[in-house]
């Protein structure tokens, strides 16, 4: 399964962003948001993505854009793995049905049942603007978000 | 595929001949457990390949994970001003689980360098702007994690082990004579 290309409108989704609460796509219109979906919470490496696009958070702010991570993890799951990473932004929960979001983007990978590691741009109408999905056991850097998120005017505070 | 940003400059802390076919770049954070393990395989591999490999480490702490990565970082490019960055990055490794602002200031007595300096310099994060230059060139290079090599400028993502690193350089070495 190819994961969708740059031009195509990014599915919408409604996810579990904590135990109690959901996060839709079309709340964050009008602002570029960058998708990053992952395998699992708790691989064994420490200096990981996610880690890594923590640490970027501050080049993101210029374009206020929002990133969120996705894996098929429950919503528990994201909780103590981001209280454990000291993550600032969101994981949301492909949990059920299993990996359907995923699946939407054309990230999903049916024998093992996880998520790609894809990463997504999407402008503030909600197109996707860049795509990339990388060999699952390679995290993929930052630098091909920062590059896309480079075609999007800097608007924010940069705070 | 991932290729070096800024290829080994002046700037950079190096081992071995600047002029050598073969160049080694580590990014890597202080406090990262396996940065510590792969150090000693580091140290093999350029033994094992002398003066043909010019190896160089560049600072890419993950300071939200690792509550140290920054100041040891700070730390080590202060041992750097006075000509002793090298003594500095291998005791931190080797001290890399019980770091702390005492520790770094014990490390700075033991090199002989002034501890109140180093002090002072971290408190005014002195050494700030130069580890984020690394940090940025990671970025901008593709770092995926810590430690993340790169053999001749290109990323290398392979297994950590030294028969791995050492094939893969060899592989490299055979395709530039070529």
């Amino acid at each position: 399964m190819a994961i969708l290309e740059a031009g195509t409108i990014a599915p919408e989704f409604s996810l579990n962003v904590t135990p109690d609460q959901k996060l839709s796509l079309s709340e964050l219109r009008g602002r570029p948001v960058v998708l990053a979906f992952y395998p699992a919470d708790w691989s064994p490496v420490c200096g990981d993505e996610l880690s890594i696009f923590n640490e970027i958070l501050p080049d993101l702010l210029p374009y206020r854009a929002e990133l969120v991570g996705i894996s098929v993890d429950g919503a528990w799951s994201h909780d103590a793995f981001s209280k454990q990473k000291h993550l600032h932004f969101p994981l949301l929960s492909d949990f059920q049905p299993k990996g359907s979001v995923a699946r939407s983007y054309g990230a999903y990978r049916e024998t093992e049942g996880v998520c790609e590691r894809a990463l997504f741009v999407i402008d503030k109408s909600g197109t996707i603007t860049w795509s990339y999905c990388s060999p699952v056991a390679v995290n993929p850097g930052a630098d091909g978000i920062l590059h896309a998120l480079k075609a999007f005017p800097k608007e924010g505070s940069g705070e | 595929m991932n290729r070096l940003s800024i290829p080994i400059g002046p700037d950079d802390h190096t081992q071995g001949d600047r002029t050598a076919l073969l160049t080694l770049v580590e990014y890597g954070d202080y406090e990262c457990p396996s940065c510590g393990q792969i150090q000693p395989v580091i140290q093999k591999i350029q033994k094992h390949f002398g003066k043909r490999l010019l190896f160089a480490f560049r600072n890419f702490p993950l300071a939200e994970l690792h509550p140290w990565a920054e100041a040891a970082a700070e730390a080590a490019m202060y041992a750097s001003k006075h000509g002793k960055f090298w003594e500095m990055h291998y005791l931190l490794f080797e001290n890399q689980e019980r770091l702390s602002d005492s520790l770094l200031l014990e490390l700075a007595d033991q090199l002989g360098l002034s501890s109140s300096d180093l002090s002072v310099a971290l408190e005014k994060n002195t050494y700030r702007p130069r580890v984020r230059t690394d940090f940025d060139s990671g970025i901008r290079s593709g770092v995926n994690g810590t430690p993340t090599l790169f053999i001749n400028d290109e990323r290398y993502d392979g297994l950590l082990g030294f028969d791995s690193v050492v094939d893969r350089i060899a592989h490299v070495l055979a395709a530039s004579k070529v």
